[in-house]
């Protein structure tokens, strides 16, 4: 086994951590995030044991700076203006309506969405960033789409 | 399922790259670039710089990309490896200096991690011992390394400089005449020498 220079890493992977971190948090703290994620894939990647998938092994950890930020949001009020499901709306250019619900999901279920259809990743690979078995990472995913489809049901 | 249009991919390659260079500042910051890199032009072709935070440990030669020597320096030393052309820039420096001609004695840190203690060692700190503008043999350097029968050992020793430029291994000659063999090609080799005004005799073909 032996491990590329980081800086590979850094190249391959930055724009789909990035993305990833923009649609799960916002574009305002998706850099604090990003430089979170490489800060901390920096310091424990020396004493990383298996090198076999590293850009999984980079999503667990961007997905588990993206958790940490939500729930920290959950506990502080965020002024109106500021939501970060509105930054992260003029970021994504899909469909408002669907990201703004997309934003109201539980964790697990929204970190599970972000995966499987923003990222296009398979659920062997959803399991491994959101550290749970490929099991729950299509029970996340599958209730994240079946409130997802109720709201717009209520809301159309 | 439609969270995506088309369009959604604009600026995250731009973005990402100035989220990395922030990253890379603070990483600088927090002590964990273990290893920074760079790639410069200079009068004999690209040259890959590397140091830790000792100072130079790797000067290379650059005829393709500098892939594989990252590779080497991630296995070998760390695997923190970072394009990070301040941790270089004192080297970088001093390397313009010496090819116009400003700078005769290499002051810049050496790291010597990947030169084994030993006979090695000592051959290459006996070569950097050796001044501007003058050149030795390969039997002189073995026996200032102290092996006196050790030339051929001293050779491959210069072959293995993994500092050169810095490391004057091309100021080691054959006692036959000649400017003899260089891991960076021959043609740098007389290059160095005549910039020193080392090589008084006209290169062969002029």
């Amino acid at each position: 086994m032996s491990l590329p220079p980081f800086q590979r890493l850094l190249d391959e992977h930055r724009a789909d951590v990035y993305r990833f971190l923009v649609a799960s948090v916002g574009r305002q703290a998706a850099e604090d995030c990003f430089q979170e994620t490489f800060l901390s894939a920096l310091r424990g990647y020396p004493k990383l044991r298996d090198a076999s998938n590293l850009r999984g092994w980079l999503f667990t950890i961007a997905t588990r700076k993206a958790l940490d930020h939500w729930r920290a949001e959950g506990r502080r009020p965020v002024p109106v203006e500021r939501v970060p499901e509105r930054e992260a709306l003029e970021a994504a250019n899909g469909d408002p309506e669907l990201w703004r619900a997309v934003r109201t999901l539980p964790p697990m279920q929204r970190a599970a969405v972000i995966h499987r259809y923003v990222l296009d990743l398979p659920y062997a690979e959803v399991a491994q960033a959101l550290g749970i078995s490929e099991e729950a990472a299509r029970a996340n995913t599958y209730e994240g789409r079946k409130r997802l489809r109720s709201m717009q049901e209520v809301g159309a | 399922m439609k969270l995506m249009q088309r369009g959604w991919d604009d600026g995250f390659e731009e973005a990402s790259r100035r989220a990395a260079e922030a990253t890379l500042a603070t990483a600088r910051a927090r002590g964990l670039v273990d290893i920074g890199y760079t790639v410069v032009d200079s009068p004999i072709g690209r040259l890959l710089l590397a140091s830790t935070r000792a100072g130079l440990v790797r000067l290379e030669y650059l005829d393709g990309d500098p892939d594989d020597t990252l590779e080497e320096l991630a296995q070998t030393l760390s695997p923190r490896v970072l394009e990070d052309p301040r941790r270089t820039d004192p080297a970088r420096r001093q390397l313009d200096a010496y090819f116009e001609g400003r700078v005769k004695t290499f002051r810049t840190a050496l790291d010597w991690s990947l030169t084994h203690e030993g006979f090695s060692r000592r051959v290459l700190e006996a070569t950097a011992a050796i001044p501007f503008g003058s050149v030795t043999t390969y039997r002189d350097v073995a026996k200032r390394a102290g092996s006196p029968r050790g030339a051929r050992a001293a050779g491959n020793a210069l072959h293995d400089n993994p500092l050169p430029i810095v490391v004057p291994c091309h100021r080691v000659v054959p006692s036959g005449g000649g400017v003899g063999k260089y891991g960076g090609q021959e043609w740098r080799k007389e290059f160095l020498l005549r910039l020193e005004g080392a090589l008084h005799e006209a290169p062969p073909g002029t």
